[in-house]
Protein backbone atom coordinates (compact mmCIF):
# COMPACT_ATOMS: atom_id res chain seq x y z
CA UNK A 1 0.00 0.00 0.00
CA UNK A 2 1.66 3.66 -0.82
CA UNK A 3 2.12 5.39 1.73
CA UNK A 4 0.80 8.31 0.70
CA UNK A 5 -3.42 8.05 -0.68
CA UNK A 6 -3.52 6.10 -3.35
CA UNK A 7 -3.11 7.37 -7.03
CA UNK A 8 -5.37 9.14 -8.45
CA UNK A 9 -6.86 7.71 -12.15
CA UNK A 10 -6.40 10.69 -13.72
CA UNK A 11 -2.71 11.37 -13.65
CA UNK A 12 -0.89 7.37 -12.32
CA UNK A 13 2.73 9.13 -11.42
CA UNK A 14 5.54 7.68 -13.16
CA UNK A 15 8.31 6.34 -10.93
CA UNK A 16 10.73 8.82 -10.09
CA UNK A 17 13.45 7.26 -12.53
CA UNK A 18 13.16 5.48 -15.68
CA UNK A 19 14.17 1.80 -13.64
CA UNK A 20 17.41 0.21 -15.92
CA UNK A 21 17.98 -3.59 -15.75
CA UNK A 22 21.53 -4.31 -13.23
CA UNK A 23 23.14 -5.52 -16.74
CA UNK A 24 22.13 -2.65 -18.70
CA UNK A 25 24.06 -0.37 -16.48
CA UNK A 26 26.56 -2.49 -15.52
CA UNK A 27 27.20 -2.09 -19.50
CA UNK A 28 26.65 1.89 -19.59
CA UNK A 29 28.89 2.27 -16.37
CA UNK A 30 31.99 -0.01 -18.05
CA UNK A 31 31.62 2.35 -21.51
CA UNK A 32 31.29 5.83 -19.17
CA UNK A 33 34.42 4.63 -17.25
CA UNK A 34 36.39 3.65 -20.59
CA UNK A 35 35.00 7.48 -21.98
CA UNK A 36 32.67 6.41 -24.96
CA UNK A 37 31.65 9.49 -25.86
CA UNK A 38 28.33 7.89 -27.17
CA UNK A 39 27.53 6.62 -23.72
CA UNK A 40 27.49 9.71 -22.27
CA UNK A 41 24.93 11.20 -24.49
CA UNK A 42 22.98 8.26 -24.04
CA UNK A 43 23.10 8.81 -20.31
CA UNK A 44 22.17 13.00 -20.58
CA UNK A 45 19.66 12.15 -22.85
CA UNK A 46 17.93 9.46 -20.69
CA UNK A 47 18.20 11.16 -17.40
CA UNK A 48 17.81 14.52 -18.11
CA UNK A 49 14.04 14.70 -19.16
CA UNK A 50 13.27 13.13 -15.27
CA UNK A 51 16.02 15.56 -13.64
CA UNK A 52 14.87 18.80 -15.15
CA UNK A 53 10.93 17.87 -14.00
CA UNK A 54 11.94 17.18 -10.08
CA UNK A 55 14.26 20.80 -10.38
CA UNK A 56 10.94 22.34 -12.01
CA UNK A 57 8.93 20.91 -9.24
CA UNK A 58 11.16 21.93 -6.61
CA UNK A 59 12.62 25.38 -7.64
CA UNK A 60 10.10 26.18 -9.64
CA UNK A 61 12.32 28.78 -11.53
CA UNK A 62 13.10 27.83 -15.25
CA UNK A 63 16.70 29.14 -15.03
CA UNK A 64 17.25 27.73 -11.77
CA UNK A 65 16.16 24.20 -12.48
CA UNK A 66 18.41 24.04 -15.97
CA UNK A 67 21.34 25.26 -13.66
CA UNK A 68 20.33 22.62 -10.87
CA UNK A 69 20.28 19.78 -13.76
CA UNK A 70 24.22 21.11 -14.69
CA UNK A 71 25.15 21.20 -11.15
CA UNK A 72 24.04 17.05 -10.88
CA UNK A 73 25.72 16.23 -13.82
CA UNK A 74 28.83 18.47 -12.48
CA UNK A 75 28.93 16.17 -9.54
CA UNK A 76 27.82 12.68 -11.46
CA UNK A 77 30.86 13.25 -13.91
CA UNK A 78 32.94 13.88 -10.97
CA UNK A 79 31.97 11.17 -9.03
CA UNK A 80 31.66 8.27 -12.01
CA UNK A 81 34.48 6.78 -10.94
CA UNK A 82 33.95 6.23 -7.33
CA UNK A 83 30.18 5.22 -7.83
CA UNK A 84 30.57 1.08 -6.68
CA UNK A 85 26.71 0.06 -7.72
CA UNK A 86 25.21 0.56 -4.52
CA UNK A 87 22.33 1.56 -6.21
CA UNK A 88 20.47 1.74 -9.62
CA UNK A 89 22.78 4.15 -11.59
CA UNK A 90 19.73 6.22 -12.58
CA UNK A 91 18.36 6.29 -8.85
CA UNK A 92 22.04 7.64 -7.47
CA UNK A 93 21.56 10.41 -10.06
CA UNK A 94 18.28 10.94 -8.87
CA UNK A 95 19.78 11.70 -5.56
CA UNK A 96 22.71 13.53 -6.39
CA UNK A 97 19.93 15.75 -8.49
CA UNK A 98 17.94 15.85 -5.69
CA UNK A 99 20.98 17.23 -3.55
CA UNK A 100 21.80 19.77 -6.02
CA UNK A 101 18.24 21.25 -6.01
CA UNK A 102 18.00 21.49 -2.43
CA UNK A 103 21.43 23.38 -1.75
CA UNK A 104 20.15 25.98 -4.22
CA UNK A 105 17.14 25.93 -1.91
CA UNK A 106 18.94 27.12 0.90
CA UNK A 107 20.46 29.84 -0.65
CA UNK A 108 17.57 31.06 -1.57
CA UNK A 109 15.83 34.27 -0.22
CA UNK A 110 12.83 34.13 1.84
CA UNK A 111 9.64 34.30 0.14
CA UNK A 112 6.35 35.19 1.54
CA UNK A 113 5.02 32.12 3.28
CA UNK A 114 1.82 31.33 4.81
CA UNK A 115 2.07 30.42 8.66
CA UNK A 116 1.02 26.93 8.54
CA UNK A 117 0.37 26.26 12.50
CA UNK A 118 -2.50 28.72 11.72
CA UNK A 119 -3.92 26.64 9.00
CA UNK A 120 -4.04 23.55 11.33
CA UNK A 121 -7.39 22.32 12.95
CA UNK A 122 -8.17 23.52 16.54
CA UNK A 123 -10.10 21.84 19.11
CA UNK A 124 -12.07 22.15 22.32
CA UNK A 125 -10.81 20.93 24.98
CA UNK A 126 -12.92 17.77 24.89
CA UNK A 127 -10.84 17.11 21.95
CA UNK A 128 -14.05 17.47 19.11
CA UNK A 129 -13.00 19.41 16.39
CA UNK A 130 -13.97 23.52 17.18
CA UNK A 131 -15.45 24.15 13.20
CA UNK A 132 -16.76 20.83 12.22
CA UNK A 133 -15.20 19.73 8.70
CA UNK A 134 -17.86 20.26 5.44
CA UNK A 135 -17.74 17.63 2.56
CA UNK A 136 -16.11 18.79 -0.50
CA UNK A 137 -17.95 19.23 -3.87
CA UNK A 138 -17.78 16.45 -6.22
CA UNK A 139 -15.33 16.24 -9.04
CA UNK A 140 -17.68 17.05 -12.22
CA UNK A 141 -18.66 20.48 -10.68
CA UNK A 142 -15.22 21.64 -11.04
CA UNK A 143 -12.92 22.92 -14.17
CA UNK A 144 -10.14 20.65 -13.77
CA UNK A 145 -7.43 23.27 -15.50
CA UNK A 146 -8.60 25.85 -12.83
CA UNK A 147 -8.01 23.17 -9.83
CA UNK A 148 -4.68 21.97 -10.88
CA UNK A 149 -4.00 25.57 -10.74
CA UNK A 150 -5.22 26.44 -7.56
CA UNK A 151 -3.52 23.48 -6.27
CA UNK A 152 -0.35 24.45 -7.52
CA UNK A 153 -0.85 28.22 -5.89
CA UNK A 154 -1.11 26.86 -2.99
CA UNK A 155 1.58 24.55 -2.75
CA UNK A 156 3.77 27.86 -3.65
CA UNK A 157 2.13 29.46 -0.87
CA UNK A 158 3.23 26.73 1.81
CA UNK A 159 6.90 27.64 3.42
CA UNK A 160 10.33 25.80 1.79
CA UNK A 161 10.59 23.21 4.47
CA UNK A 162 6.59 22.14 3.99
CA UNK A 163 6.54 22.33 0.19
CA UNK A 164 10.10 20.14 -0.13
CA UNK A 165 8.38 17.36 1.65
CA UNK A 166 4.92 17.21 -0.23
CA UNK A 167 7.01 17.33 -3.79
CA UNK A 168 9.34 14.99 -2.38
CA UNK A 169 6.85 12.40 -1.30
CA UNK A 170 4.03 13.33 -2.72
CA UNK A 171 4.40 14.13 -5.85
CA UNK A 172 8.19 12.64 -6.61
CA UNK A 173 7.16 9.72 -4.50
CA UNK A 174 10.12 9.14 -2.44
CA UNK A 175 9.64 6.81 0.64
CA UNK A 176 9.93 8.10 4.05
CA UNK A 177 13.26 6.81 4.29
CA UNK A 178 14.35 8.95 0.89
CA UNK A 179 13.13 11.98 1.73
CA UNK A 180 14.51 11.75 5.31
CA UNK A 181 17.55 10.98 3.94
CA UNK A 182 17.56 13.66 1.52
CA UNK A 183 16.93 16.69 3.91
CA UNK A 184 18.64 15.30 6.68
CA UNK A 185 15.98 15.32 9.07
CA UNK A 186 14.80 12.00 11.16
CA UNK A 187 12.10 9.63 9.36
CA UNK A 188 10.01 10.69 11.60
CA UNK A 189 10.41 14.52 11.29
CA UNK A 190 9.53 13.97 7.60
CA UNK A 191 6.08 12.06 8.95
CA UNK A 192 5.21 14.87 10.86
CA UNK A 193 6.34 17.92 8.55
CA UNK A 194 4.28 16.05 5.62
CA UNK A 195 1.10 15.79 8.06
CA UNK A 196 1.07 19.37 8.93
CA UNK A 197 1.77 20.27 5.20
CA UNK A 198 -1.05 18.29 4.04
CA UNK A 199 -3.56 19.73 6.28
CA UNK A 200 -2.37 22.85 5.58
CA UNK A 201 -3.00 22.59 2.18
CA UNK A 202 -6.42 21.05 2.77
CA UNK A 203 -7.51 24.07 4.44
CA UNK A 204 -5.89 26.57 1.95
CA UNK A 205 -8.28 24.41 -0.51
CA UNK A 206 -10.97 23.90 1.71
CA UNK A 207 -12.90 27.48 1.27
CA UNK A 208 -13.06 27.09 -2.06
CA UNK A 209 -13.56 23.41 -2.63
CA UNK A 210 -16.45 23.08 0.06
CA UNK A 211 -20.09 22.23 -1.01
CA UNK A 212 -22.22 25.10 -0.60
CA UNK A 213 -24.12 25.59 2.27
CA UNK A 214 -28.15 25.46 1.83
CA UNK B 1 -5.75 3.16 23.28
CA UNK B 2 -8.82 0.79 23.86
CA UNK B 3 -11.13 3.79 23.89
CA UNK B 4 -12.78 5.72 21.07
CA UNK B 5 -10.03 8.28 19.68
CA UNK B 6 -11.31 12.09 20.17
CA UNK B 7 -11.44 14.22 16.91
CA UNK B 8 -8.03 15.58 18.13
CA UNK B 9 -6.53 12.28 18.25
CA UNK B 10 -8.01 10.63 14.98
CA UNK B 11 -6.29 13.63 13.18
CA UNK B 12 -3.48 13.68 15.04
CA UNK B 13 -2.73 10.17 13.74
CA UNK B 14 -4.65 10.34 10.07
CA UNK B 15 -0.84 10.35 8.60
CA UNK B 16 -0.18 6.67 9.80
CA UNK B 17 -3.84 5.78 9.10
CA UNK B 18 -4.24 6.49 5.63
CA UNK B 19 -0.76 5.04 4.98
CA UNK B 20 -1.51 2.19 6.52
CA UNK B 21 0.49 1.80 9.31
CA UNK B 22 -2.01 2.29 12.28
CA UNK B 23 -1.96 -1.21 14.06
CA UNK B 24 -5.52 -3.23 13.58
CA UNK B 25 -6.79 -2.49 16.51
CA UNK B 26 -6.34 1.18 16.55
CA UNK B 27 -7.21 1.33 12.67
CA UNK B 28 -10.61 -0.16 14.03
CA UNK B 29 -11.20 2.12 16.72
CA UNK B 30 -11.05 4.79 13.66
CA UNK B 31 -12.94 3.50 11.67
CA UNK B 32 -15.73 3.01 14.22
CA UNK B 33 -15.06 7.39 15.02
CA UNK B 34 -15.50 7.83 11.36
CA UNK B 35 -18.63 6.25 11.36
CA UNK B 36 -20.42 8.26 13.67
CA UNK B 37 -18.30 11.34 13.18
CA UNK B 38 -19.55 13.18 9.87
CA UNK B 39 -16.65 16.21 10.39
CA UNK B 40 -14.00 13.66 10.68
CA UNK B 41 -15.34 11.54 7.60
CA UNK B 42 -15.24 15.16 5.87
CA UNK B 43 -11.70 15.67 6.94
CA UNK B 44 -10.55 12.50 6.12
CA UNK B 45 -11.94 12.21 2.78
CA UNK B 46 -10.73 16.30 2.35
CA UNK B 47 -7.25 15.00 3.36
CA UNK B 48 -7.24 12.08 0.58
CA UNK B 49 -8.59 14.45 -2.27
CA UNK B 50 -5.38 17.10 -1.22
CA UNK B 51 -3.11 14.36 -1.59
CA UNK B 52 -4.81 12.93 -4.77
CA UNK B 53 -5.12 16.89 -6.11
CA UNK B 54 -1.20 17.24 -5.81
CA UNK B 55 -0.31 14.25 -7.86
CA UNK B 56 -2.99 15.22 -10.40
CA UNK B 57 -1.42 19.29 -10.22
CA UNK B 58 1.77 17.94 -10.87
CA UNK B 59 1.18 14.68 -12.86
CA UNK B 60 2.93 15.89 -16.24
CA UNK B 61 4.84 13.68 -17.92
CA UNK B 62 9.01 14.15 -18.36
CA UNK B 63 9.01 16.71 -21.14
CA UNK B 64 12.10 16.35 -24.14
CA UNK B 65 14.57 18.54 -22.55
CA UNK B 66 15.80 22.01 -24.23
CA UNK B 67 18.32 21.27 -26.74
CA UNK B 68 20.41 23.59 -25.28
CA UNK B 69 20.49 22.44 -21.78
CA UNK B 70 21.44 19.01 -23.20
CA UNK B 71 24.39 20.46 -25.35
CA UNK B 72 25.20 22.43 -22.06
CA UNK B 73 25.28 19.29 -20.18
CA UNK B 74 27.54 17.31 -22.87
CA UNK B 75 29.98 20.31 -22.63
CA UNK B 76 30.51 19.75 -18.96
CA UNK B 77 32.05 16.46 -19.84
CA UNK B 78 34.06 18.11 -22.37
CA UNK B 79 36.06 20.91 -19.82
Amino acid sequence: MPASAPRSVHAPAPPPVPPTAPDADAALLARLRAGDDAAYGELVRGQTPVLLRLARRLLRDEAEAREAVQDAFVAVFRNLAGFRGQARLSTWIYRIAVNACLARLRVRAAQPEVDVDALLPRFLPDGHAAEPSVPWRPDAALERSEVCARVRECIDRLPETYRTVVMLRDIEELTTEEAAAALGISPGAVKVRLHRARQALRALLDPWMREERA
Amino acid sequence: MTALPTCRELISFLHEYVAGELPPPQAALFEAHLARCPSCAAYLASYRRTVELEKEAFGAEPEEPPRELLDAVLAIRRR
